[in-house]
């Protein structure tokens, strides 16, 4: 039966553009780094308080997972953003979106109040856009 | 809730400064007195609002802080007593009470074990990856760490 899930991807344009993004404007934990050889990388982090889930920082090359031009598209389909990966949750709303404004991250909508709670919307550093909520 | 319903945009803007003067200073030997001021609020309001938003206390949180870097730190051949004194801590003591009782481990067997997890990674980094990525991306076929 299935318990939990432990590993989710997230398509990025660059690596390390995206551990500059995901570590040291989110906050998020570096999980595990491996050097795979000629140039590759394994790259998975996680949110402070979510140490098991392990978010894969994938990088879209052409190569065995994206053939031909699927990955010339999938890079222009996440620089436009089509992609939302999640939703990702806070203590104080405001306050952390005050703080990410602060440190550079870019934010489509800011906190709002809809019929499901308040959220903002922002992009990481490849155009993919997230929900952020306020723990209830 | 109605002060959370209609934030004072001011008030949090002088928390989050306050909060990222602890997360840029956390080193330093800086006080509570100085944070406050920082935020332009008297001590105990200070400590209110901060508690409210950030669910520790200024001090709490700036253990917090100083305990997360030391774990960061630890994970380099740099020894217990240089990440001690690095963070901010004046006590070796001290910093070893609080980060065992933050993570259930000595400061020391928490770098043995983070070296030891950096060395198998760096000797299996395959062991790390799970399967169904690593065939799809080509490194079990292309594999050279001679793993089963």
């Amino acid at each position: 039966m299935i318990t939990k899930m432990n590993h989710v991807s997230i398509f990025v344009l660059n690596q390390e553009s995206a551990y500059e993004f995901y570590v040291n404007k989110l906050g998020f934990k570096v999980h595990t780094d491996a050097p795979m050889g000629l140039g590759m990388r394994w790259l998975t982090v996680c949110p402070p308080e979510q140490p098991d889930l392990e978010i894969t920082l994938m990088p879209i090359e052409e190569g065995m997972m994206f053939k031909g031009e699927s990955a010339k598209q999938m890079r222009e389909l996440v620089r436009q953003g089509i992609f939302g990966f999640g939703v990702f949750e806070c203590n104080d709303l405001h306050a952390t979106y005050e703080e990410l404004k602060v440190k550079g991250v870019e934010f489509k909508k800011s906190p709002t109040k809809e019929f499901y709670g308040f959220e903002a919307l922002f992009i990481d550093d490849s155009g993919n856009w997230f929900s952020l909520g306020q723990k209830k | 809730m109605t002060e959370r319903l209609f934030p004072k945009i001011y008030i949090y803007k002088q928390m989050v400064q306050a909060k990222l003067f602890i997360d840029n200073h956390f080193a330093e030997s800086i006080n509570l007195d100085d944070i406050a001021n920082e935020a332009f609020f008297s001590k105990f309001h200070f400590i209110r609002l901060f508690k409210t938003i950030y669910e520790k206390t200024p001090h709490q949180y700036l253990t917090a802080v100083r305990i997360e870097k030391a774990k960061e730190l630890l994970q380099t051949e740099e020894s217990v007593t240089q990440v001690c004194f690095s963070v901010g801590f004046d006590s070796l003591s001290s910093f070893t009470g609080l980060f065992k009782r933050r993570t259930t481990f000595t400061p020391s067997a928490y770098q043995r074990l983070k070296l030891q997890r950096k060395q198998e990674i760096s000797r299996t980094p395959l062991k790390f990856v799970p399967n169904c990525f690593a065939e799809r991306k080509g490194w079990i076929k292309k594999s050279n760490f001679g793993e089963a």
